[in-house]
């Protein structure tokens, strides 16, 4: 069947980007099938799961319900663009794994990007505002706690245990340049 | 502690947790290969359908579609495999079994094309009569589920009950017969419930030189290995099992399911084929079995058990899958941890035209242990005794051979019960309007095993584990880095954790029964203990030492004379100029016991005790959980975090078969309730208002270091607790799940049944 496609304009993590999209074709499927950005997750496909939540113009929404021509002109943001360009975990992302409110973790990209808006709006929640900010993503694991106390260390700005690839890296060299010295064993 | 200390015992962040918080992590929908097709299932709208024809010309003359494969396509007669019979066939023949049993495979360039082609396809059917509750399956001149010649040998080839586990052990009837007695008898039902992983299941196959290469979201990619050998008559060798970690199992991703017909397509095709399942088709490829249970227990004044006598009808689906096992295995401990004198458990695996059920955490037990433990709790009102002292008096102590030829108690459980008691502060008064309930549960750990692992040590004293074990979400990657730190002396980034590729891989059994942190923990623990001999013996050359006078643990080598080196000294200086590495290799085997009902006693036993307070909304019959306490014997939390989190995870995945999940069958089989908007998981929103989770440690397990399996054991007791409180709540006693407010406030306008609200707190 002859397929028309539409030209969008999208900021994406910063970048923007022209894009030919089926008009039928919703956010998800481009970021995922056009655009090979596979952090937001498919899952229920109705707007239930949470699992594909992003970002529009600030706003949290599941882009599986949006449609890729509404969104011409927006400015998007996705789990991959929660870390700084040099690889530095944001706050919200150390915080999850601090606090392990990361298990399987195929619904952790929807998880964070609703606690990044939950915070954006309610600098400090409440639980009931975390319950209430986060009631569209389901967690089949379970680690609802631990995720509630990921958004709690990240709205209380305490310094996380770990900001990922920068300290992995830290701490690598750290026993890397450790001197594997054989001497004494050498003889 | 810092997030790459892997001390034994604390928690470090998760390994490969950052992946899966950058949106880096690739699980297998977000994988392709060059050249892949999309497939997509076809399916009839009935439960059972005898299907004439299959017509898919229509659909082979719109753009891009390659490929409508049905039954006749295939090898005949139709090859059928199972992980227990060999009675599902890679697509139904002749007859559907079930709503959604797929009858063809569509691939196409695309997957709308393979959609557009799904609708094109017309399949001539004709609707049978269905049997989808036990009572319609037992009836008299019921349909058959499954064709008498696929059964040949078995006995109740005529009838629609697959199999039947007794355990027995005393006298019930003697038992039942002395004096003095109360003895209470209940009906008690469980609901067809679905794993809702969030990760849909999701398949892809691909010719691979002279043999196949396919990557499934299973949990045993081994076992799909084998299935797959089997189906297309090629060597082990040369079928590859590529395993990305799931997002999500809990036994659903056990066992193959499509990914035999996607093998076929690709291989009738010459190219890669991928299947990724919408969350409808999971709720129509995995569930959990129905139970209808009859618990009948006798109650000695004193609040001793002299018997139970219980009857279980599991309804299983349409073919085996693991069904059976889960039948038999879950409802073997069903008499509880209990010492009772006289115990006769039957429980039937029964055959209907709904989904295939299979491995679900808990594996059998949940159901029986709803029914067994809520007729305790009623013993205990009737007889006006705590139901924490009821329990208390009967539980088995450590040694215990509470069913005997089976694995002894194996823990101090009433630490848990006691610990579950005080943190619910069961001695102290129920805050107005609420209720508080309790309940215990066991579960029996693998029976066999055999898990294998390299350890890898390299020049540089970093280290490369490999572990056939799925990590689903559990932390096993996390915990067996942490095994070969604390052994090794690497930090926890210098370790990494090979998984998931039959051809590198060495063989594991399976991921299931928690078993991996005890099975594949020691296999670990041995590959590295392996490594460690031969740095001793490395050690005393180089050192001009006795090998009696060397000793290596913990990433140390220590002389005799007190000197102390680290690992990777020794390592360095015994490698020489070449480098190189040294290799460990280990084994843990638990083998069958010839005799046995399960084949082999269980490894540990799960227990949990958990204790619930909660209210009722009497205008509206919801339920709210005020406080959720869950106690778990673990021998030892190698990992505290995650043992946490697998126990509150496990508990919050009672609390929705206990209080919302259900599927909805109409009159022809059909689920009404498909998918996220109609069938409820537990959100946040759901949660108990107060949730602790506490572990019972005695390193007294057969696991490294102490440890136990678990992450089930926290499921077992959520129903019988749950309603316990709400009875003690309302004096309203429910004896079907889930108590959905619509369940709960019809009961409360029936009102107490003479003897419900006996023993309210």
């Amino acid at each position: 069947m002859p397929q028309t496609t539409l030209p969008i304009e999208l900021t994406v993590n910063g970048t923007l980007r022209g894009i030919d999209v089926a008009p039928h074709h919703t956010l998800l499927e481009v970021l995922r099938d056009d655009l090979q950005l596979t952090g937001s997750k498919e899952c229920c496909l109705v707007g239930e799961c949470g699992a594909c939540t992003i970002l529009v113009n600030g706003r949290s929404v599941d882009s599986c319900l949006v449609l890729a021509v509404e969104a011409d002109g927006a400015d998007v943001l996705t789990v991959e663009g929660l870390a700084s360009p040099d690889g530095r975990l944001a706050p919200i992302q150390a915080a999850f794994l601090d606090q392990g409110g990361v298990q399987c973790g195929f619904c952790t990209p929807g998880q964070l990007m609703s606690a990044h808006a939950l915070l954006a709006g309610h600098p400090h929640p409440t639980r009931a505002e975390i319950e209430e900010g986060m009631a569209g993503n389901l967690c089949r694991c379970a680690c609802y706690e631990q995720i509630f106390a990921a958004i709690d260390q990240a709205a209380s700005g305490a310094a996380p245990a770990v900001t990922g690839a920068s300290v992995r890296a830290e701490a690598g060299d750290a026993w890397a340049g450790a001197k594997t010295s054989a001497e004494g064993l050498d003889q | 502690m810092t997030a790459l200390d892997g001390t034994i015992g604390t928690s470090p962040n998760r390994v490969g947790g950052i992946d899966r918080v950058t949106g880096a992590q690739r699980y297998l929908a977000d994988m392709s290969v060059t050249d892949a097709l999309h497939a997509k299932l076809v399916t009839v709208p009935v439960a059972r359908a005898r299907v004439a024809r299959i017509d898919g010309s229509a659909a082979l003359a719109l753009p891009g579609v390659r490929l409508v494969l049905t039954a006749d396509d295939l090898p005949q007669p139709v090859p059928r495999f199972g992980p227990q019979n060999l009675d599902r066939p890679v697509l139904a023949t002749g007859e559907t079994k079930y709503h959604g049993d797929p009858v063809a495979l569509v691939v196409a360039d695309t997957r709308e094309q393979a959609e557009a082609g799904v609708a094109a396809v017309h399949v001539d059917y004709k609707a049978l009569p269905a049997v989808c509750t036990v009572a319609a399956a037992l009836a008299t001149g019921a349909p058959l589920v499954q064709d008498r010649s696929l059964r040949a040998k078995d006995p109740r080839r005529n009838t629609n009950v697959l199999n039947e586990h007794v355990v027995a052990w005393g006298d019930v009837e003697a038992a039942a017969a002395e004096p003095g007695l109360t003895i209470v008898e209940r009906r008690y039902t469980f609901p067809m419930v679905t794993h809702f992983a969030i990760e849909p299941h999701a398949f892809m196959a691909a010719p691979d030189g002279d043999g196949v290469s396919v990557w499934s979201t299973i949990q045993h990619p081994n076992w799909l290995q084998k299935t797959i050998a089997g189906l297309t008559r090629l060597p082990l060798s040369k079928v590859r099992v590529y395993a990305p970690d799931p997002g999500g199992g809990f036994g659903g991703k056990q066992h193959a399911k499509y990914e035999p017909a996607v093998v076929f397509a690709a291989l009738r095709l010459g190219r890669p084929v991928r299947l990724v399942l919408t969350l409808e088709e999971t709720f129509q490829a995995v569930r959990r079995a129905a139970c209808e249970a009859r618990v009948r227990t006798g109650f000695t004044a004193d609040g001793r058990i002299a018997f139970h006598d219980i009857e279980a009808d599991y309804l299983i689906g349409a073919y085996t899958d693991i069904a059976d096992r889960v039948v038999g295995k879950g409802s073997y401990p069903a008499a509880g941890p209990y010492n009772v004198p006289a115990v006769r458990i039957v429980a039937r695996a029964i055959l209907s035209h709904t989904v295939p059920s299979t491995a679900f955490r808990g594996f059998g037990n949940p159901q029986i242990n709803w029914a067994v433990e809520s007729t305790i709790d009623e013993g205990a009102r009737v007889l006006g005794i705590d139901p924490v002292d009821v329990r208390l008096r009967n539980l088995a102590r450590k040694g215990d051979r509470f069913i005997p030829f089976d694995t002894p108690c194996d823990g101090e459980w009433d630490q848990a019960v006691r610990k579950a008691a005080e943190l619910i502060g069961w001695d102290t008064p129920c805050p107005p309007g609420r209720g508080r309930g309790i309940a215990l549960g066991i579960k029996s750990g693998p029976t066999t095993g055999l898990s294998y692992s390299i350890v890898r040590l390299l020049a540089d004293g970093s280290v490369v584990v490999y572990a056939g074990t799925s990590d689903m979400g559990q932390g096993a990657r996390t915990v067996f880095a942490q095994i070969a730190s604390h052994e090794l002396g690497a930090p926890l980034d210098w370790i990494t954790v090979v998984m998931g590729d039959t051809a590198i891989v060495p063989y594991d059994q399976q991921t299931s029964a928690s078993r991996s942190t005890v099975l594949m923990g020691n296999a670990i623990l041995a590959a590295c203990r392996d490594i460690q001999a031969k740095l001793r013996s490395i050690a005393a050359t180089q050192l001009g030492a006795a090998d009696t006078d060397v000793t290596v643990a913990e990433g140390v080598v220590r002389l005799a004379d007190g000197r102390e080196f680290p690992i990777r000294e020794v390592l360095a200086a015994g490698l020489g100029r070449l480098g190189g590495e040294i290799t460990g290799l280990g084994e843990m085997r638990k083998e069958a016991e010839a005799g046995h009902p399960l084949s082999g006693a269980p490894a540990f036993f799960e227990f949990n005790c958990t204790a619930i307070e909660a209210e009722v909304d009497a205008d509206t019959g919801d339920v709210t959980i005020d406080r959720h306490v869950t106690v778990s014997d673990v021998g030892k939390a190698l990992n505290p975090l995650q043992v946490r989190m697998q126990d509150e995870g496990a508990a919050i995945m009672g609390l929705g078969h206990t209080l919302m999940e259900h599927y909805i069958l109409d009159d022809e089989g059909r689920i009404r309730n498909l998918g996220a908007i109609d069938y409820r998981i537990p959100t946040s929103m759901d949660l108990p208002r107060e949730l602790r989770s506490e572990a019972v440690e005695n390193a007294d397990g057969p696991g490294p270091y102490g440890s136990k399996g678990m992450s089930e054991g926290a499921l077992l007791c959520v129903a019988p607790a749950v309603a316990a409180a709400v009875r003690d709540a309302t004096g309203v006693a429910i004896r079907d799940l889930p108590l959905t407010p619509e369940r709960v406030w019809r009961a409360l306008q029936v009102g107490a049944a003479p003897g419900d609200a006996e023993g309210r707190r």
